[in-house]
């Protein structure tokens, strides 16, 4: 297998009774990608993020990351495999500072491994990563008790918890969502400076605009399947997709 | 006529800057640590002031309190309900007694009962850790149920008679004091453990936001064990403890009131604080002990008292003086 391929799902099922969630979906994400995955509502992108990392057990298929068949492993063994994840719904303890949200995870065998056993003061090295995705340590933002935080920081604590983690691939569940418009503008450039510093992204989003800033590529799931794959024009000019998000009639104004 | 209002203020001392505390004077700092020297001079006087008779009450409710504690760190803390109170007594008292029949010393019984029992009571309790819900909660309760039937039926480590005759505490002074200074050194511990230390934090979020600890990379059944392990060690004292103040071992060690009264202490002092157990404990197995003239009306005496805690007072003792303590509250002119 080429080693610059970071992840490879094949066929990958789940059934909730009898609802197919997520049917037989396969894709490879080269590393150093960003990779969108876009659907109308309930076609299955969160499931399928369950999926991969291990929240869910999945049916049928395969993961590999890295060389490695993750199918069956617990998602604590997958976060420390270097595949991170956010969640669409954020719970940060509320009561506490950010930076002490960021804790939990300098608490993990990886983050240990890749401080080589240096980590110090991890409250520290907790606002370090805070400051930066943007939180001004100047402003003495990271030292703001979470519950107080609006949803923009909200978003980008849920990410430092998976950059604690040094991750080699995140999985992002709607950064966007939710999210001011000038939240946003300034949501793009960080996910641009993940991607530099040599992070594998999927990007699970409902926002195309913003996310075809940042994905060269995209696959698209309908009713658990996958119905498409490629760049945005070919996604946008694809029937399937049309159908799926339309109805079938010709719309691709919405778009540009 | 002028009507008259209750106004409440806070006490302005705690100047907070974010995650700094400016404390200005001798008085602040006598008000930031008034409650906790107040908890060290009362259990270094009280026994001082005991019959004899109280004074083994007091020792006795020194291992509920220990359990209370260890009952409101795994429920109010790691989000685990443990009615393995018996169970850690238990084994901890065997363990001792069982170490003291082959010889060793009494003062190397103690820490080996907490560190083998303590690591017998968690693997024991491993298999459900990892299921969520009332699991562990009834599989802690059972085991000591369990014991208590495996022992005489099969008449190991003593049956039905237990094993007498072990090395007891030959100072009454000794036996109090080294009551109070584990219950000062686990207090203070714990609380510094949940409140200040990074671990602490990891802890609350395998109680409340157990996805997020797994997708941190952490295995939460690794860290339940470790409480678990802490717990189980400040019970297992709490046998060994008994064991070496009777010089005797027996399945009373694994009674249920072990397992339930860490309950009505919690419910009684507050849960989700680390101080409620304790004050909790304080009260509640004092007046059972008071209540014992009763005879068996004492058990009605209790469940009312538990009953009105849980109906009328559900935040518990400490968090309401709590409140008291850091306001002012006066009656204004309106």
């Amino acid at each position: 297998m080429n080693s610059d391929i970071i992840l490879h799902v094949e066929k990958v099922s789940k059934t909730f009774g009898g609802v197919k969630a997520v049917d037989g979906v396969s894709f490879t994400l080269q590393r150093g990608d960003v990779l969108g995955v876009i659907g109308p509502n309930g076609s299955g992108k969160t499931t399928l993020s369950n999926l991969i990392t291990g929240f869910v057990e999945k049916d049928s298929g395969r993961v590999i990351f890295n060389g490695q068949d993750i199918t069956r492993w617990p998602p604590h063994k997958i976060a420390d495999a270097g595949l991170a994840r956010t969640f669409q719904v954020m719970r940060p303890y509320p009561t506490l500072p950010a930076y002490k949200n960021i804790i939990p995870p300098l608490y993990s065998p990886r983050a240990r491994r890749s401080a080589r056993g240096k980590l110090g003061d991890r409250s520290a090295v907790a606002i370090d990563i805070l400051e930066e995705v943007g939180f001004e340590r100047d402003a003495r933002v990271p030292y703001k008790l979470a519950g107080t935080l609006p949803l923009g920081y909200l978003k980008r604590l849920e990410l430092c918890r998976c950059l604690a983690l040094q991750p080699e691939l995140i999985i992002c569940d709607e950064v966007f969502s939710g999210l001011s418009m000038s939240e946003i503008a300034s949501m793009v450039p960080l996910m641009k400076k993940l991607q530099d510093s040599g992070i594998t992204l999927i990007m699970v989003e409902h926002r195309l605009r913003e996310l075809f800033k940042i994905a060269d590529r995209a696959i698209v799931l309908n009713f658990g399947a996958k119905i498409a794959e490629g760049s945005p024009q070919q996604i946008f000019n694809d029937e399937n997709v049309k159908k799926a998000y339309f109805g079938g009639e010709d719309n691709t104004y919405v778009f540009k | 006529m002028a009507e008259l209002r209750k106004e409440r203020l806070d006490r302005g001392v705690k100047v907070r800057a974010d995650s700094i505390y400016a404390v200005s004077s001798m008085k602040e700092i006598m008000f930031l640590i008034g409650p906790g020297l107040a908890l060290i001079i009362v259990l270094l006087v009280v026994p001082l002031l005991l019959t004899p008779y109280w004074q083994r009450v007091f020792a006795i409710t020194g291992i509920y309190v220990l359990l209370s504690i260890s009952f409101g760190f795994l429920a109010g803390y790691v989000g685990l309900v443990c009615l393995g109170g018996a169970f850690f007594v238990g084994v901890g008292g065997y363990i001792s007694g069982l170490l003291n029949t082959v010889g060793v010393p009494m003062f190397l019984c103690i820490p080996l009962a907490m560190l083998l029992g303590g690591l017998f009571c968690t693997v024991a309790l491993l298999p459900c850790l990892p299921l969520r819900g009332v699991y562990f909660a009834i599989v802690s309760f059972v085991y000591p149920l369990f014991f208590a039937r495996l022992i005489p039926a099969t008449g190991w480590f003593g049956g039905t008679d237990g094993l007498p005759g072990l090395e007891v505490f030959s100072n009454q002074w000794g036996l109090l004091y080294l009551m109070v200074g584990v219950i000062l050194v686990v207090i203070f511990g714990i609380s510094r453990l949940v409140n200040y230390e990074d671990i602490g934090l990891v802890f609350r979020g395998v109680k409340d936001n157990e996805q997020a600890i797994k997708a941190s990379g952490l295995n939460l059944t690794w860290y339940k064990a470790q409480a678990v392990f802490i717990s189980a060690v400040m019970g297992c004292f709490g046998g060994a403890y008994l064991t070496h103040m009777y010089g005797w071992v027996g399945i009373s060690l694994f009674a249920t009131d072990f397992s339930i009264m860490p309950l009505a202490a919690t419910v009684v002092g507050g849960v989700g604080t680390i101080f409620g157990p304790l004050v909790g404990a304080f009260l509640l197995v004092p007046i059972s002990e008071a209540l014992r003239a009763f005879g068996t009306l004492r058990i009605v005496f209790y469940a009312v008292i538990l009953v009105f805690f849980v109906v009328f007072w559900t935040e518990g003792l400490v968090d309401y003086l709590k409140r008291k303590y850091e306001q002012f509250e006066h009656w204004v002119r309106v």
